[in-house]
């Protein structure tokens, strides 16, 4: 995994660490990370949220000074000559940099205004820019007016008004859509060919880190490896397996191969269960209690490789834990007919549809997923089915309830996890389940048993009197959850739960979620992670505020295969829908 | 200046221009605010008593007491209705439908000749200690000013030990809108230097704008540059219009020149925004800045500045801090500019508080502006 000697380093971080004061303690958010980016190559920093992506950015433009080490970038020392680094890098920050308020054509002007693009050659490369992003039309509107993907490519121009030597871009891609992802994937590729350009880019998404030329896994301020993205997987050639057998549930199956000994990692892809063996275990013991069990060997992933080496790492946290037994009480009989209805639904907001003519039904005991990007509707749906928000027209019907005469008995039924976690940060892990309980009329002997449960189930317990801003992200997300539990609901809504922890904490949290669905609850959940799709039981894909497609995971993208290409993944599915839609639309 | 640098600082400018054009909430708070503080203080509120409602008892008319009564008839401070007996001037007062009763009694015109005079009763409504304060004031100035016309009707001279006779300089007519005017001018490029600056500033750490603009080859002293001087034009044309609308609305003097009152508002202008562009950095959060904003610049330059209340009735503690605030420098200078003119002798170390504020709190500001985010 050594980078090659002869290829010339244009970023380099020598033994940096980087330290920020956080409350009464110090957080560490880069230790001793070395690093080498090489000219003409796509480098991928990857790694989840609080991994010190964005720490690292930062001190390769010189906005922050590192604590020990040194950075050093096209020959200048990134701290001491940030004016002279700032001069011939590009970086392109989380949320684009973007004046919203400014036009599409002014923004460009104020970049190249701050760059200094002499006024002569500012016409050729507004062309060429326009060109490459697809903008030239949108000239005129207001930056804020545009799509999340629009925003990021014209991001992405506005850092490129003056060609950089080096480019950063910190997660240009978090909130878009699949199709504006690829374009800039394209886009990306063409400037390391055509401009000689240098790319650092950071990601959460671990099938992007697939498409860089080199990739740095960080994860804890700390790199746990670099190389190509061969050099991860390749090890792990014979390891991957896909297990799927007859008559055997694949969450049941899922189960049980993660309780395997030889198995180190298994999750529900479609139809059948993705194993990883640990070094050494071949894929016999596999088909061990099932007859008539397929075992297929896959291709390794990079997913695969990344939590092959987080659980070496962490050996205390075994991913996929079999969760479940007695974790929710078991319910009564299962509701015949679906438990959430939704029926040719619409919201409007002004002239504008956030949803429109929205029509699925999800079964008890069923894991639903909505998949979409920003803006496609995904929230605004949830917001119906919580009873928050009214439907414009269309029934909603949840757990037997229609929402329009009984949204607050239907939402004593159902738990709600939202994005943004929603805990009380300077409350304990016990007070923020003690309110939660209470805020759903629980007291006395039944709450303090609900409590109890909670700290068991979801691990809590050695947290229960610490603050809960002060809880890593995955203790975060599994406090969030078991507070939308606290009154046993019937259906359980999730949106997007999992987005920026690592894949171990998301693993476990989808066997959490696989384990309730066992004892019966209903779970709709909201993901922009492709392969978190095929975990769900069906899924609806939305855009643009319509379903575009509806079913099992599986059908989906066999009805999205073309004839050179049968077996799409759910990402190229996803585009085939949309970009089919477009067509569509065009012709009609 | 280098080219380079002479086009980040017009891009910056541009930018900055485009985006007050596009905020509905700058122009208000620079031109709509303005108008609708003016109006106020203007039309609405004034410290002046005029007008005041009184009751007047007189019970047994004759030429002397309908005399006297014309003088309060005759005078603007004074819409006076008449009523039969003290008992139902005594509900009116109760009522709150005037606020002082002038009772004349029956032995009103037999006592007048008399050495020693004619006493009248007066009641007022203590309530409102100042008002009650000026309407006895009033009612004393209109019936020393009766008797002595009427000495001299008479051909003889008021017995009067001592004759007062007073004189008012500076705002000879003794309006306060005179003197209110010429404060809130400071109040409202208090609030465009101080709290827009500060929003605007903080906006930018907020959206994530200013990191984008730190990696770019800009020079802090650029971005400070590009914020101050559209804001300084803002500020001068809600200066303008305030002067414009006393001039020629509410008819404030303006006996100091026009250019003296430019350069003293630009040095304040200076200091407000300083101040405005410290809190943005230091909090870099809209909302904190504007909270701080309104705590440390618009409410002291409200209460303190001496804009309503007078410095030198406050407790010594408050007066020694009225010194750290511009406002009331700023409030001094213009008050002296529009009602007496360009004294140099109060003009001048007022003015140089000011640039010591606008140089301390501008220093200050391109200190903490770093081109770094820890």
């Amino acid at each position: 995994m050594s980078p090659d000697p002869a290829a010339e380093v244009v970023l380099e971080l020598r033994g940096v660490s980087k330290r920020f004061p956080s409350g009464p303690r110090v957080a560490e958010a880069l230790r001793g990370v070395t690093l080498e980016v090489q000219r003409g190559r796509v480098t991928g920093l990857i790694g989840p949220d609080g991994a010190g992506k964005t720490t690292l950015m930062r001190l390769a433009v010189g906005l922050l000074a590192p604590d020990e080490g040194r950075v050093m970038v096209l020959g200048h020392d990134a701290t001491r000559e940030s004016q002279t680094v700032q001069s011939s890098v590009g970086y392109m920050p989380q949320r684009f940099g973007l004046y919203e308020d400014l036009t599409v054509q002014e923004n460009l002007d104020l970049y190249s205004d701050l760059q200094g693009v002499p006024g002569a050659d500012r016409k050729a490369r507004y062309a060429e820019l326009m060109r490459m992003t697809g903008l030239a039309r949108f000239t005129a509107r207001l930056a804020g007016r545009l799509s999340g993907g629009m925003k990021q490519k014209l991001g992405l121009a506005c850092t490129l008004v003056r060609p950089p030597r080096l480019l950063l871009l910190d997660e240009p891609t978090v909130g878009v859509d699949p199709v504006s992802r690829r374009e800039l994937w394209q886009i990306v590729y063409r400037l390391v060919r055509e401009e000689k350009m240098t790319v650092l880019l950071s990601t959460a998404y671990l099938d992007e880190a697939e498409r860089c030329d080199e990739i740095a896994l960080l994860h804890g301020g700390e790199i746990l490896g670099r190389g190509r993205p061969a050099d991860f997987r390749d090890p792990l050639r014979g390891r991957s397996f896909a297990v799927s057998a007859p008559g055997v549930g694949k969450r049941a199956l899922q189960k049980a191969l993660s309780a395997l000994p030889g198995v180190l990692d298994a999750v529900i892809q479609a139809d059948s269960v993705r194993v990883v063996t640990r070094e050494g275990a071949g894929p016999e013991g596999l088909a061990a209690g099932w007859p008539g069990a397929v075992i297929e060997p896959v291709p390794p992933r990079l997913e695969d490789a990344f939590v092959t080496l987080l659980s070496s790492r962490e050996r205390h946290r075994a991913p996929a834990r079999a969760q479940g037994q007695g974790s929710h009480p078991a319910r009564g009989p299962a509701r015949t007919g679906p438990v959430i209805e939704v029926r040719d639904v619409n919201r409007r907001f002004g002239d504008f549809y956030a949803v429109r003519h929205a029509s699925f039904e999800v079964a008890s005991g069923e894991v639903f997923g909505l998949l979409g990007p920003n803006g496609a509707g995904k929230s605004t749906t949830f917001r119906m089915l919580c009873g928050l928000l009214p439907a414009s027209e269309g029934t909603l019907r949840v757990a037997g309830l229609d929402l329009r005469h009984a949204a607050s008995a239907a939402r004593a039924r159902i738990g709600y996890m939202s994005q943004k976690f929603s805990l009380y940060g300077n409350l304990s892990v016990s007070d923020n389940l003690r309110f939660f309980s209470s805020a759903y009329d629980l007291a006395g002997a039944r709450q303090r048993e609900r409590i109890g449960w909670a700290l068991e189930q979801f691990e809590l317990s050695e947290f229960a009197e610490a603050a809960a801003h002060d809880l890593s992200l995955g203790h975060k997300q599994r406090l969030a959850m078991a507070c939308s539990l606290m009154h046993e609901p019937e259906i359980l809504f999730l949106d997007e739960p999992t987005s920026g922890v690592d894949p171990l904490a998301r693993r476990e949290f989808w066997s959490r979620i696989n384990a309730l669905a066992e004892t019966g609850v209903t779970i709709l959940v909201t993901t922009h992670f492709m392969e978190e799709a095929e975990y769900c039981d069906r899924l609806a894909i939305m855009a643009d505020g319509e379903v575009l497609a509806l079913g099992e995971p599986s059908d989906i993208k066999r009805a999205q295969g073309a004839p050179g290409h049968p077996a799409p993944t759910m990402e190229e599915a996803f585009i085939s829908l949309i970009e089919g839609r477009a067509k569509g639309g065009q012709s009609s | 200046m280098s080219a380079a640098s002479r086009m980040r600082l017009r891009g910056l400018v541009r930018k900055e221009f485009c985006q007050i054009l596009r905020d509905p909430s700058s122009i208000a708070i620079a031109f709509l605010l303005p108008v609708i503080l003016l109006l106020i203080f203007g039309y609405g509120i004034s410290l002046d008593t005029e007008h005041v409602p009184v009751a007047i008892v007189v019970d047994q008319p004759d030429g002397d007491t309908a005399g006297l009564t014309a003088r309060f008839l005759g005078s603007s401070y004074f819409s006076p209705v008449f009523v039969r007996d003290i008992g139902q001037a005594e509900e009116s007062l109760m009522g709150r439908r005037v606020n002082a009763i002038i009772h004349l009694q029956p032995d009103f015109s037999r006592r007048l000749q008399r050495p020693d005079g004619a006493p009248i009763q007066v009641i007022v409504n203590g309530t409102d200690a100042n008002t009650a304060r000026l309407v006895m004031g009033y009612v004393q100035g209109v019936w020393q000013n009766w008797l002595s016309r009427r000495a001299a009707e008479s051909g003889g001279v008021l017995a009067a030990p001592l004759q007062l006779d007073q004189r008012v300089w500076f705002n000879s007519e003794l309006r306060s809108r005179n003197f209110l005017v010429p404060g809130l001018i400071a109040i409202i490029m208090t609030l465009i230097g101080g709290l827009l600056t500060a929003l605007v500033m903080a906006r930018e750490w907020e959206r994530g704008t200013m990191e984008a603009l730190l990696v770019t080859p800009v020079t802090m002293g650029e971005v400070l540059v590009g914020k101050i001087l559209p804001y300084f034009l803002l500020g001068l044309g809600g200066m303008a219009l305030s002067v414009a609308m006393g001039l020629w609305l509410f008819g404030v003097p303006l006996l100091g020149s026009a250019w003296l009152l430019f350069a003293v508002s630009s040095l304040f202008l200076l200091a407000a925004l300083g101040m405005g562009l410290l809190i943005s950095i230091a909090t870099k959060n809209q909302f904190v800045a504007g909270t701080v904003a309104i705590v440390t610049t618009f409410l002291p330059a409200f209460l303190l500045s001496g804009f309503i209340f007078d410095i030198g009735s406050m407790p010594v503690v408050v007066q020694a801090i009225t010194r750290v605030l511009p406002a009331r420098y700023f409030v001094a200078a213009l008050q002296t500019i529009f009602l007496a003119g360009n004294v140099w002798s109060v003009v001048l170390p007022n003015a140089a508080a000011l640039a010591a504020f606008a140089v301390i709190f501008l220093g200050a500001s391109r200190q903490k502006l770093r081109k770094r985010l820890d």
